[in-house]
């Protein structure tokens, strides 16, 4: 089992005939992913690869039965593509794009609310089941398959660090989800927790967080209230001076509010098991989820 | 991005919210003019740097004649500011806005920003104007009012009536104030604002209500759309390494520390100098060179750490995904071998053919320690700039 996505995710992916959209759908394809259909506007009917482009979302899932859309559009025309996604008929669309306008994902945001469709990002690695279904970015080699963590994080790399040293450690990984690092998103942290902690063969869960918003205060008073499995937590960004943008629009901290300290005590107070020293965060895991 | 409250005020003017008369300017003689032009005494001299706390921080004076005017805007233009945002190093300040003095009845406070977690726009009112709103919401927070608008339906008159009655407005004030919140309201939204602020709002003897201040920053993520925009950054306010940096779309913020460091990812780097911090050391900077790093941007991004004089370790700490390390470790070399190496370096790969990164490293007969893993590599660093 897993979150999300599964072997039987079709995907579709638009943008990719861009020089992003190729390298990653061919990395895609070779993890074992099924990726069924690409959209680039104009470009209907051409081939990328062995994987057919169409006009438009909707004429993809009509052909295709695609269920599932990875974006790479580039920023200015980004919220367009995922509310295109939305209305074209996939359940779930993995938004890769970085530098979307704020106001952009507001009205994202609200427009997607209601309808039966999961966005996770953007500004995101994607989300992996590993050995069954890559959709995103990040390196498929270092995941294990066949469980039992469940791994959900703001970051990229940050995310691959964690993994590695899981993997490096044996522990495999059910889902590994990465929502973004934008302040406004769509899949958060809670919707993960609370599908990690239905999916029967995920026995623990790794969540990551940095600065800025309080999303992990929010998903921390889930936890105390829903979660019953055991949680490691790491917290990026204890170092990160005051007022300052560190890289991702959504890691600053403002009116003393976001603070990895008051992230940290939050985890604390939930239960969780709070990891420090990132250097030995899969020692950690070990010791807690194969006792 | 940041603009100063002389520009801010420019763009308030264009969508009609009224701000009192006045002129920026770059020295005394100018600011005399500026005084002169407007007419009327007293007038306030306010020094344009892009922290707040100016008041506090005397950067802001009234002078009641036009020697005064000059004579402050002297004494004002060429100081070291220093308040509770620029840190103990202060700002020089280069100019000065030169406004009338007003008849104020009353101070309130208004702005409008992003709400991440509902993602809703939020318009905050509150009678407690002039003060520092942080606090008033920790101690106070009944005195902030708080009104949602739906990003796709925006502003409806009812919001501007909700935040003109909830501010206890006298009648005559109430139409004037709910223009001045719409055109807000239409500024902040047309230009991507992640915040606009007017603190404080000054209710005048007469009914009028004016932005006595204005603060307006952007998303950095829109600038593109806004052309007009970028043209008012000013780089005297920034770090000039991060200047550097921005030329080369590197995201570096410099510190204080001594061990500087370069990450791919932004939450990788982050927890790079948290283990920096951890092992005994403090990091110098925040750099993340990005996904698709080119070696010429990793040359760039060592040229620029290099480049403080406080750095006396380096920490590369690279997990190969997209960038390989083999390309990461070319471009290593390279920089190292243009720029030159006085301080030790320290490489921590993982990832995506690593084992040739590596290779490259151990072959290029620089002087780089390499580590095994992050705790390894934070160690090491640590050790060498004890």
């Amino acid at each position: 089992m897993s979150i999300f996505v599964d072997k039987n995710t079709k995907l579709l992916v638009q943008g990719i005939t861009g020089r992003e959209g190729q390298f990653h759908t061919r990395q895609c394809v070779e993890y074992g992913t099924r990726v069924v259909a690409g959209v680039t506007p104009g470009k209907g009917g051409q081939k990328m690869d062995d994987v057919p482009v169409f006009n438009s979302v909707k004429a993809a899932v009509q052909a295709t039965g695609a269920n599932a859309s990875m974006i790479f559009v580039p920023p200015p025309f980004a919220a367009d593509a995922i509310m295109e996604a939305a209305d074209g008929g996939v359940d779930l669309i993995v938004a890769i794009t970085e530098g979307i306008p704020v106001m952009d994902m507001m009205k994202v945001k609200n427009y997607l609310q209601g309808k039966p469709v999961r966005l996770i990002g953007p500004n995101c690695p994607g989300i992996i089941t590993p050995g069954a279904c890559k959709i995103g970015i990040m390196p498929g080699p270092i995941h294990k398959p066949g469980g039992p963590i469940g791994v959900v994080s703001r970051s990229g790399t940050l995310t691959y660090e964690v993994v590695h040293q899981l993997t490096l450690q044996g522990i495999g990984q059910t889902t590994c989800i990465g929502i973004g690092g934008d302040p406004v998103n769509g899949t958060n942290f809670i919707d993960c927790l609370a599908a990690f902690q239905d999916d029967p063969e995920t026995e623990g869960i790794v969540m990551v967080g940095e600065i800025g918003g309080n999303a992990e205060e929010e998903a921390c008073e889930f936890i105390t209230a829903q979660v019953s499995k055991p949680v490691v937590g790491f917290i990026a960004g204890l170092t990160a001076p005051p007022g300052r943008r560190m890289g991702h629009a959504g890691a600053i901290i403002s009116g003393g509010s976001g603070t990895a300290q008051a992230k940290i005590e939050a985890m604390s107070a939930a239960g969780i098991h709070v990891c420090e020293n990132l250097g030995t965060l899969g020692k950690m895991c070990a010791g807690i989820f194969k006792a | 991005m940041k603009i100063h409250e002389y520009q801010a005020k420019e763009l308030f003017r264009k969508y009609n919210i009224p701000v009192p008369g006045g002129g920026v300017a770059f020295s005394a003689a100018e600011a005399r003019q500026a005084a002169e032009n407007l007419g009327s005494l007293p007038v306030v001299v306010k020094a344009q740097i892009h922290a707040g706390g100016r008041g506090k921080g005397g950067g802001v004076k009234l002078a009641q004649s036009l020697d005064e005017a000059q004579y402050l805007a002297d004494t004002i233009i060429g100081m070291n500011l220093v308040t509770h945002q620029t840190g103990p190093a202060g700002q020089p300040v280069k100019k000065v806005l030169v406004e009338q003095g007003l008849d104020i009845a009353k101070e309130l406070y208004l702005s409008i920003i992003p709400d991440r977690a509902t993602a809703q726009h939020v318009i905050m009112a509150s009678e407690a104007g002039g003060m520092d709103i942080e606090e008033v919401a920790a101690k106070t927070p009944e005195k902030i009012i708080k009104v949602s608008v739906d990003p796709l339906a925006g502003l409806q008159p009812y919001h501007c009536r909700e935040a003109a009655f909830g501010l206890n407005l006298p009648p005559a004030a109430v139409k004037p104030f709910m223009q001045l919140l719409s055109g807000l309201f239409k500024l902040f939204v047309d230009y991507d604002c992640s915040l606009v602020e007017i603190n404080p709002l000054v209710l005048t003897a007469d009914d009028q209500v004016l932005a006595l201040d204005a603060k307006v920053t952007f998303d950095d993520n829109a600038l593109y759309r806004h052309k007009d925009i970028l043209e008012m950054r000013d780089i005297d306010e920034e770090d000039p390494l991060e200047v550097e940096a921005s030329r080369f779309n590197l995201n570096y913020i410099n510190l204080d520390g001594n061990v500087g460091n370069m990450v791919n990812g932004a939450g990788l780097a982050m927890a790079t100098m948290d283990i920096i911090k951890l092992a005994g050391a403090e990091p110098a900077n925040f750099l993340d060179v990005g996904g698709g790093a080119s070696a010429e941007m990793v040359e760039n991004g060592f040229r620029i750490i290099l480049s403080d004089p406080n750095v006396k370790g380096i920490l590369i700490n690279i997990f190969g995904g997209i960038l390989r390390c083999d390309v990461l470790a070319e471009g290593v070399v390279q920089a190292a071998q243009k720029v030159g190496l006085n301080v030790s370096v320290v490489v921590r790969m993982e990832g995506t053919n690593v084992e040739k990164g590596r290779q490259i490293l151990a072959e290029s007969g620089l002087n780089l320690t390499t580590a095994v893993d992050l705790a390894d590599a934070a160690g090491k660093v640590a050790r060498m700039v004890a």
